[in-house]
């Protein structure tokens, strides 16, 4: 615990835990199989909105490509579960029994090469980590070595994405196209299909989410992740201190990238196919605006952003099916010109103090309300580590002071 | 096939690889305009250029309706109206959204797509979900034969034209008027230009305004090779994304330079191998490019 | 688990069925026998029909109503096909409703939108039937939405009026088939343009995707095997493609008699104004297609390509009395200048056929319906009469039609008899 306090500020746990008693104690007792599994699928874009904040919110570095990376971590999953579903007796109608269905509709007659080793979960489960984190490297080395970022950065990213969705629809053969890979059924035998097994990857998705969010959290505290702070705000600053910039941000990239597969794999093993469809350009987009209705620099945020932007659609979209699109719309730009520091924004400039004057009022009730309090000091009385919070506001422009950050997204 | 069938074939093919050159340096030029002067990333792009689109629908209709004789000319004044429109509704959003965005460039692109959902939605309720087909006057239609089995496309030609026409004001404007001085200035030095009298926020909307007026009109010329409807924007905005970022923002001449490119590579590949694999070997070839050089091909010098 | 030999047998599902799902569904079915199905045909008022006989597997049925789904994208590209698709559904549904309804109960229409996303569609597929639990579902445009929703209605047995025309290789106890599979649609006009119009060497164009790949595959085969004929090209384009000027010069070279394409969306456009312009027009080219119906000529001007000919089951123009009905009750509800497209049509089928098919069954529920389905018959059909097979498509014409200046078809020949569909057809694959 004491060791947990050194990278924890006690409030932060508070947040953790919060997020953890919700997703993981109130939606299961509150939300029919249906409305779970739903859920269980924005937690696995969390993933991808987790990441953005590590690489946009911390290193200033936007993607608009994560949707690739989502989905080769969902392909590798996909591809190690259809081969499963496609034994020879389920697929005996086919001119060539026991190749997913998709190849034997456009004449392959045999599994090619590169599918054969996803026959085997291991290394389904490696290649899900270490695919998108290889095009990560690449990608993340040519750019960040030649000083490439910012806006440049985002829009490369854009035509790589564009560049994959047009390969994977172009070789239907291997990929199963536009129509993607679908049908999947079972893993090692336990049918995925069954509300049971969707309820037990529920949670399997929580608890990796939140390991994922104290390992980001981690990475923040460490000298790397202060690091890479100081070089989203000044870059060049921390080149000329020694520091080969380009290299935290190639980690930072791959880290992004493998969570994102992460993410897809979980969406193929609950959802039960994955498509091209993610890969796009308007899937990408669409995870940004996750993590910025969030709070760009709130790991925490990010996965509330997830959620309330899907539950937005879902419901905006059952209720209003005419109408939808304009709310959406109205969310998207209401949150970037209104609350730029989303979700997290509003609770630490308006219901952090509320809360902590709250606090503060209740043991002496006889004085008369507290002032007006903004910004971290407010939280003297019950956050014990007020000159951490402090420090950091200060230097870094975390939580309240968050200002300095907005400005610097891009490079000059 | 004899010798001068092939000739006709070359002739025609070069002319489908320029053809498509003006047509992604059209849908290019307003959004290099917009990307490369004022750092903004304008996603609804596409959805002005669908602006001019309906323009185009709306006046041939009411033409149709009220003065059947004009159909044959007011095509001409459909583009300018496309260019009025755009020209308008981007100078409002810029008004309404962007310019409080010039500190977060990265945000300009949450709110445009933000922008362009909502403005989808808008043609979608206005003139239907399904698409529509504007009227194209005569003169537009079919193709120049100057001898047998040589046919060059009328609206290509069409198209062509008035690229290098709007091409050759956007190089007029940006390099011999005020505004353009002023543009040039503020893209070079916002703070200086400021202090010596610029106002570089009429600057930014103006430029603003006319990069959206240029995809109007884009827009407004597609019409006589493309579809109209609610989405159509969309089948474009990636390549003029392409075009822009391949060739270098904040450089006209690398947006020229490479529209020329992709479009001869797209246009020769894809005589040679399948419609798919042309556009997966352009996109690789791009890709590995900007690998190597990935300010674009004319990068503005600027020290990092 | 797609296809299943004989979709009326309901007893392969147990590889689906929860234990506790398949106990509750053989009291269920216990519980329908017992008191002798006493569903006499013709009557149908609710009284005769008690909730709890027609309704034994807990469906959203009242005393009074109904529930069923609809299921298109109204977002997004697509939106600009499944448009009408939404329009014939709910025209449908509205005209059975102000017949009474169905067994006495009238029909409530829940709308989905897909938002041209197939994941979403298959997420709104299951929250219709977990959540809404609507007696059928009328949706789904293309094959991907269709594939992607397939095993959502299968583990959940929802019943799904499928109308696009589509590539076949499939057959689904959970799905009607309302459109035609590829043999229905291909075969026909393949032999009417090599017969009438002497046409010995065909190039092949499509966008890439499954259908047209599957489509120009079948195509192949019947021009390479069954006509001894030649193909001289095939080529694909991505979706959204909106160049076309060198597969265009290609065309040139091959000089093709039959240019046959599958070209579909945005691209569908692009790709007759660039023909148009290169001179390639109906008195030069010969040119059969089968993905244009009167909507996608709404887009592409009847200007643009009039001359070229497509091979659909149905056009706006047919000259028969239920069609001249439903046209006028489709313009009188959407507006005159609405037309109709092959899909819109058997889209309208799809809730009469659950309508005759559900009255048969006398039963709401899925699997009663699935095997009743069989053989039903609806003479009312704007396309004339149609009857489901076996295998759970329509017995349906295949009709050859000229694209007009107007935007309509001028229909030219009509297949003498019924076509047997057949997803899996022998020597096309």
């Amino acid at each position: 615990m004491n060791r947990l306090r050194t990278w924890l500020t006690t409030s932060e746990l508070a947040g953790i835990a919060v997020l953890a008693l919700i997703i993981v104690v109130v939606f299961p007792l509150t939300l029919d199989a249906f409305r779970l599994n739903l859920v269980g699928k924005y937690l696995s874009y969390a993933f991808v909105a987790v990441g953005l904040v590590m690489l946009w919110g911390y290193a200033g570095v936007l993607s608009l490509g994560q949707g690739v990376f989502f989905g080769l971590g969902g392909y590798c999953m996909a591809m190690f579960l259809k081969l499963e579903a496609s034994d020879p007796i389920s697929t005996k109608i086919q001119s060539t029994p026991g190749i997913p269905d998709f190849m034997d509709w456009n004449q392959i007659t045999a599994v090619p090469f590169w599918w054969e080793p996803f026959r085997h979960l291991p290394f389904a489960l490696v290649a899900v980590l270490i695919v998108p984190t290889i095009l990560a490297f690449i990608i993340g080395f040519a750019m960040f070595k030649r000083r490439v970022g910012g806006v440049y950065f985002a829009i490369i990213t854009q035509a790589v994405a564009l560049v994959v969705t047009v390969l994977i629809i172009g070789q239907q053969g291997y990929t199963g196209g536009v129509n993607g890979i679908t049908d999947l059924k079972t893993m090692l035998g336990w049918d995925i299909r069954t509300d049971d097994a969707r309820q037990t990857l529920y949670f399997v998705t929580c608890f990796l989410l939140i390991g994922t969010i104290l390992l980001c959290r981690w990475v923040q505290r460490t000298k790397l992740g202060t690091l890479l702070l100081a070089m989203r705000d000044k870059e060049d600053r921390v080149r000329f201190s020694g520091y080969d910039v380009a290299n935290f941000k190639v980690f930072v990239f791959c880290l992004a990238a493998m969570l994102c597969g992460v993410g897809g794999a979980l969406f193929a093993l609950q959802v039960g196919f994955m498509s091209a469809s993610f890969v796009g350009i308007v899937p990408s987009i669409e995870m940004v605006i996750f993590a910025a209705v969030g709070g760009r620099m709130s790991l925490v945020g990010a996965v509330y952003g997830t959620l309330l932007v899907n539950f937005g659609k879902t419901y905006f979209s059952e209720s209003f099916p005419e109408m939808w699109l304009f709310l959406m719309a109205a969310l998207f730009i209401g949150v970037v010109m209104g609350f730029p520091d989303g979700l997290a924004g509003v609770y630490n400039d308006h219901i952090k103090p509320w809360l902590s004057g709250r606090r503060r009022a209740r043991p002496v009730s006889g004085e008369p309300p507290a002032l007006p309090v903004t910004g971290p000091a407010s939280g003297a009385g019950w956050n014990p580590s007020v000159p951490r919070t402090l420090d950091k506001s200060g230097t870094a422009g975390h939580g309240v002071g968050a200002a300095p950050a907005r400005l610097s997204g891009a490079n000059p | 096939m004899s010798a001068a069938d092939y000739w006709n074939i070359v002739l025609m093919q070069g002319f489908a690889g320029l053809s498509l050159f003006s047509v992604l340096l059209l849908m290019g030029l307003g959004l290099a305009i917009i990307f490369g002067q004022m750092g903004v990333i304008n996603m609804a792009h596409g959805e002005f250029m669908t602006i001019g689109a309906y323009t185009i629908f709306l006046c041939s209709s009411l033409t149709q309706t009220y003065a059947p004789g004009f159909m044959p000319y007011y095509f001409v004044f459909a583009i300018i109206a496309a260019f009025v429109f755009a020209f308008v509704f981007g100078w409002l959003s810029e008004w309404a959204l962007i310019r409080h965005l010039y500190r977060r460039p990265l945000d300009t692109l949450l709110a445009t797509w933000g922008l362009s959902l909502g403005m989808q939605q808008v043609f979608r309720s206005t003139f239907g979900a399904k698409e529509v087909s504007p009227t194209v006057p005569d003169w537009l239609l079919g193709s120049w034969t100057p001898h047998e089995g040589l046919d060059i496309p009328i609206n290509g030609m069409f198209v062509m034209g008035l690229t290098l026409l709007v091409t050759g004001l956007v190089f007029l404007m940006l390099y011999r008027s005020r505004w353009g001085l002023r543009v040039r200035a503020t893209v070079a030095n916002r703070t200086m230009a400021n202090a010596i009298g610029i106002n570089t926020r009429k600057t930014d909307r103006m430029t603003f305004a006319i990069g959206c007026g240029i995809a109007g009109v884009a827009g407004a010329a597609f019409t006589t090779i493309g579809s109209t409807g609610p989405t159509s924007g969309s089948l474009y905005i990636v390549d003029a994304f392409l075009v822009v970022t391949f060739g270098g923002a904040a450089s006209l001449l690398g947006t020229v330079a490479s529209a020329f490119g992709i479009a001869q590579t797209q246009s020769v590949s894809e005589f040679f191998l399948t419609g798919s694999m042309a556009r997966v070997l352009t996109l690789l070839l791009i890709i590995s490019i900007l690998m190597i050089r990935p300010q674009g091909l004319f990068a503005v010098k600027v020290r990092r | 688990m797609t296809r299943r030999k004989n979709p009326a047998t309901p007893a392969s599902e147990s590889e689906v069925l929860s234990p506790e799902s398949l106990a509750r569904r053989r009291l269920a079915m216990g519980l329908a026998a017992a008191p002798l199905a006493a569903a006499i045909p013709g009557l149908s008022f609710a009284a005769d029909h008690p909730t709890a006989k027609v309704n034994t597997t807990g469906l959203a049925i009242t005393d009074k109503e109904v529930t069923v789904g609809q299921l298109h994208s109204a977002t997004g590209t697509m939106a600009i096909s499944e448009t009408g698709s939404i329009q014939a559904e709910r025209l449908a549904i509205e005209q059975i409703n102000a017949m009474g309804g169905v067994l006495g109960r009238q029909i409530k229409i829940i709308q989905e939108d897909g938002q041209s996303d197939w994941p979403t569609f298959a997420e709104k597929a299951k929250k219709l039937l977990v959540n809404d639990k609507v007696a059928a579902v009328f949706g789904c445009w293309t094959s991907a939405s269709r594939k992607a929703v397939l095993p959502v209605f299968e583990k959940e047995n929802g019943m799904l009026y499928y109308p696009t025309f589509y590539e076949g290789l499939e057959q689904s106890k959970n799905v009607i088939y309302t459109g035609q599979e590829a043999t229905q649609q291909i075969l026909y006009g393949l032999d009417w343009v090599a017969k009438e119009k002497g046409a010995k060497s065909f190039f092949l164009i499509g966008s890439d995707y499954i259908w047209p790949r599957t489509s120009n595959k079948i195509a192949r085969k019947h021009i390479e095997n069954f006509q001894k004929s030649k193909v001289v090209g095939e080529e694909y384009y991505p979706l959204g493609h909106t160049n076309f000027n060198s597969l265009i010069n290609k065309i040139k070279i091959a000089k093709p008699d039959c240019v046959y394409a599958i070209v579909v969306g945005g691209s569908n456009v692009a790709f007759y104004k660039q023909m148009k312009a290169a001179g390639i027009t109906a008195d030069k080219q010969l040119l059969l297609t089968i993905s244009v119906t009167e909507d996608e000529l709404l887009g592409i001007g009847g200007e643009n390509c009039n001359g070229f000919y497509a091979c659909m089951k149905y056009f706006q123009s047919l000259d028969n009395p239920n069609n001249k009905k439903f046209v006028e009750a489709f313009k009188a509800k959407y507006g005159p200048k609405s037309v109709i497209g092959d899909v819109t049509q058997a889209a309208y089928l799809g809730p009469w056929l659950w309508k005759a098919t559900v009255e048969k069954a006398g039963s709401f529920d899925i699997d009663k319906v699935a095997a009743a389905s069989p053989g039903i018959e609806f003479k009312g059909a704007p396309e004339g009469y149609v009857k489901i097979h076996e295998n759970h498509h329509l017995w349906s014409k295949a009709r050859i039609g000229q694209m007009q200046t107007d935007g309509q078809f001028k229909m030219i020949a009509e297949s003498p008899n019924l076509i047997e569909p057949n997803p899996f057809p022998k020597g096309y694959q």
